[in-house]
């Protein structure tokens, strides 16, 4: 037996609307189907399942707004069922037993609350549930035996917290936007010492090569620059594996596989960063193809929850209009963010010489609790070396 | 291929790429990309839209003769009259 | 599919194994001219002789150190001993040789052996004959411990135990034995004694028990039902290996756990499951898991007073509802 929960699309994300059920009641399901649409205030997102089995029951409705990880559905899971039958009641007629006292509690229900705050008396789901959406259960009031304060509690909370904000909805997508990314990076500026390095890179190899590349090439299967730098950043990880993690209650977690978060732009304002997952391991061409179904999707407002919720470093690019250098904000719980600026011809030194050549500002925010700028400097000189060898990327 | 049956396609490919856009308002001697705040990501699409749709080979050498309207109807009638 | 009782399920799967395989015999104290204390082999002495339904002595040592003395040389013998009471005679035999020999030995050899077990009260047999010690033998690596509580699994598990290279101890709830219930021979030939059965889906809290106390826990669970809360019943069949992964998706669901163990509450089996639940899903729990255990005193003979000491159906209940948000 499995939950099928709401999932939390992006650090900033506390409550999602379902919007309806690609699957209904006995209908198998497979690990990685979509099988529900979920709103949030950045896009409507395919949400996944990782469960493989049949959906038991469903027990939220589409239009309703719950906390995340509220289970959405129950996903009764494959495996050998055991022999054993159900039971009839045992035969054996017992007498009423009288009552046997419960022996009082060892602990006090109600300690004399320490130095420095009384404790809050809640139960571990409850805070878990509490931490992930911000509840500070001190404010709570618990229904539980002793006044523990309970899941339902907490739940409560949550929907009282939604009512509340229920009059936002009448803004349209583009502020409610604004307003999540304002949260996720008021947090980032607040909890993380970011740290900030630049390097100038010679693109004059990759471009060439890349002339080449698409000289051979058909419209479809051409290549845009953009996926060498994603190469290059996903690769470079490689030898700087700490700048791939997550930070998860007070400390990072080194992720093993490489999902690149691109930062994606979206005309009406705002943007997302959904993930291309394992960059470090798909071909340009596979990357290419990854890249431009990610943007058309994101575009298009149809991303999965998948791309939403897992990236582990963002990628962010200003792209060939604009400026130079981008020292971007760390998109929580992530630690690092790579930034591209445009590239621009610049008077360049070389063997001597100075020559003119096309030239892109790599820079690195990185989080001053997980690494540090000589490990930073590594990252982006390895970034610069692989550029230099597009043919291997 | 007409001249308006060319105007159409280009239409509907950048509808594509861009729907939110007003299309009305792309001045025709202008970068349609500094209209339209596009991306190089835009930018292939549209170009793939086009290869799509008429049927030509167009090398990443003649894209800048692609960044404003007029420039897309006289490069694309050239094209599609010499194929 | 046959109505049979859980006493015919055990006979019919005692039958079956005699006749299918040479190796196999029964011995134990009565097993023969008697036909068992609780009845179980009644005819089998007829049907198949002296050598292969033997009578024994009063000594458990003697008789668990034949047997694994049989299995050693080949046979595949079912020891029979009356009572958990009496099971302790036997508990060098069990501990220091058959647990211990493939490990000792390197693995050269190893003692298939399955040793019947009655326990449980609820019979005013009072206090040497209705303890329920199957936690001290669910402690021991090198056997393996199984509680069958249906009549399905009373037939099936005793088959499934002779394919067994090891030794393996099933624990009789001697309430059972007059249990009735339908058996399709075929399909509890081919069970899976490895896996706890959800007997009762239920999303509120999650009813953990085995053996005796399984009945009184779906009755619990059916009172539960029309006061609106709805019990997962969770039967553990065998308690080591333990079925963890079953428990643990239950509370994982219900955000809560109630252990139904005949035996005394502590140092009990209910408290290993309990230990495993706080390891394993902390963060899934809403409320500290509840025990409901038997009385720690030496089984009483008097009907009322071994009522009272016995886990009841109220107490279950009592114990769910306390748990369960606005039910309490």
């Amino acid at each position: 037996m499995a939950e099928f929960l709401m999932p939390q699309l992006g650090a900033d994300m506390s409550v999602g609307k379902l919007l309806g059920w690609r699957k209904k009641v006995g209908d198998r399901v497979q690990r990685g189907d979509i099988i529900a649409d979920v709103e949030t205030d950045k896009a409507d997102i395919e949400v996944e399942v990782f469960a493989t089995g049949t959906i038991e029951k469903i027990l939220v409705q589409p239009g309703e707004k719950v906390p995340v990880g509220t289970a959405l559905a129950i996903i009764s899971e494959e495996g050998p069922s055991p022999g054993a039958g159900p039971v009839p009641p045992s035969p054996s007629p017992e007498h009423a037993a009288p009552t046997i006292p419960s022996p009082a509690p060892l602990i006090p229900t109600a300690p004399a609350p320490p130095a420095g705050g009384p404790r809050v008396h809640i139960s571990p789901v409850a805070r878990k549930l509490a931490a992930d959406l911000g509840i500070n259960p001190a404010r709570l009031s618990g229904t539980g035996p002793g006044g523990r304060i309970t899941l339902e509690d907490v739940q409560h909370a949550a929907q009282a917290r939604t009512a509340e904000a229920a009059p936002e909805e009448k803004i349209d997508r583009a502020a409610r936007m604004r307003q999540a990314i304002a949260t996720a990076m008021a947090r980032s500026k607040r909890e993380i010492p970011h740290y900030y390095l630049s390097t100038e890179i010679d693109m004059s190899r990759s471009l060439d090569w890349l002339t080449g590349e698409n000289l051979k090439r058909s419209v479809e299967d051409r290549l845009v620059y953009g996926v060498l730098l994603l190469k290059a950043v996903a690769l470079a990880l490689r030898k700087v594996p700490e700048l791939n993690a997550l930070w998860i209650e007070g400390k990072a977690t080194p992720r093993p596989d490489v999902h690149l978060g691109v930062a994606i732009s979206l005309r009406d304002g705002g943007l997302v960063a959904p993930a291309l997952h394992h960059a470090d391991r798909r071909s340009l061409d596979e990357l290419m193809r990854d890249f431009r179904d990610v943007v058309q999707r994101a575009r298009a407002g149809s991303l999965r929850s998948s791309e939403l919720s897992d990236p582990t470093i963002t990628v962010t690019s200003l792209g060939e209009q604009g400026v130079e250098t981008v020292f971007g904000v760390i998109y929580p719980p992530q630690v690092a963010l790579v930034g591209f600026g445009k590239i621009a011809e610049r008077p360049w030194s070389s063997e001597g010489q100075i020559v003119s050549r096309p030239v892109i500002t790599a820079t690195l925010s990185a989080d001053h609790r997980v690494s540090d700028g000589h490990r930073g400097g590594l990252f982006l000189v390895a970034v610069n070396q692989l550029l230099q060898k597009p043919e291997e990327l | 291929m007409t001249k308006e049956q060319i105007r159409e396609t280009v239409f509907r490919v950048l509808g594509q790429i861009a729907p939110e856009a007003n299309l009305n308002h792309l001045k025709p001697d202008r970068s349609i990309r500094d209209q339209m705040d596009l991306d190089s990501m835009d930018l292939l699409n549209f170009v793939v839209g086009l290869h799509k749709e008429l049927q030509v080979e167009i090398p990443e050498s003649d894209y800048p003769k692609l960044s404003t309207l007029n420039g897309c109807f006289d490069y694309l009638a050239s094209r599609k009259n010499a194929a | 599919m046959t109505k049979l009782t859980y006493r015919e399920a055990v006979r019919a799967a005692l039958r079956k194994a005699l006749r299918d395989d040479p190796r196999v015999f029964l011995m134990g104290e009565d097993v023969g001219g008697y036909g068992g204390a609780f009845a179980v082999s009644h005819g089998l002495l007829k049907e198949f002789g002296p050598e292969r339904i033997r009578d024994t002595p009063l000594s458990e040592s003697a008789f668990v150190g034949a047997g694994i003395g049989a299995a050693l040389g080949g046979m595949r013998p079912i020891v029979e001993i009356m009572t958990v009471n009496f099971s302790l005679l036997a508990m060098d035999q069990i501990v220091n040789n058959a647990a211990a020999l493939r490990h000792m030995s390197g693995g050269q050899f190893n003692v298939p052996m399955v040793v019947r077990v009655a326990t449980g009260g609820g019979r005013q047999m009072a206090a040497q004959h209705s303890h329920s010690l199957e936690v001290w033998y669910a402690h021991i690596p090198g056997i393996k411990v199984l509680t069958p509580a249906t009549v399905p699994d009373a037939y099936g598990m005793l088959l499934a135990a002779l394919q067994e290279s090891d030794p393996v101890f099933i624990f009789e709830h001697a309430t059972l034995y007059p249990l009735e219930g339908e058996l399709d021979e075929a399909a509890a030939e081919q069970m899976d004694i490895s896996r706890a059965a959800v007997v009762r889906p239920g999303s509120d809290v999650t009813l953990i028990t085995y053996g005796g106390t399984l009945g009184k826990t779906i009755q619990a669970a059916d009172q539960l039902r029309e006061m609106g809360i709805q019990a997962e019943v969770l039967d553990l069949r065998t308690l080591r290996p333990l079925d963890a992964r079953t428990i643990l998706t239950s509370v994982a669901k219900t955000h809560r756990a109630v252990i139904v163990d005949e035996a005394w509450r502590s140092g009990s089996f209910a408290a290993e499951i309990s230990a495993r639940i706080m390891e394993d899903a902390f963060d899934s729990l809403d409320a500290p898991v509840a025990r409901v255990c038997s009385a720690e005193v030496p089984m009483p003979y008097a009907k009322h007073l071994e009522a009272a000491a016995l886990p009841q159906t109220d107490e279950i209940v009592r114990a769910a509802q306390e748990m369960v948000p606005h039910h309490g």
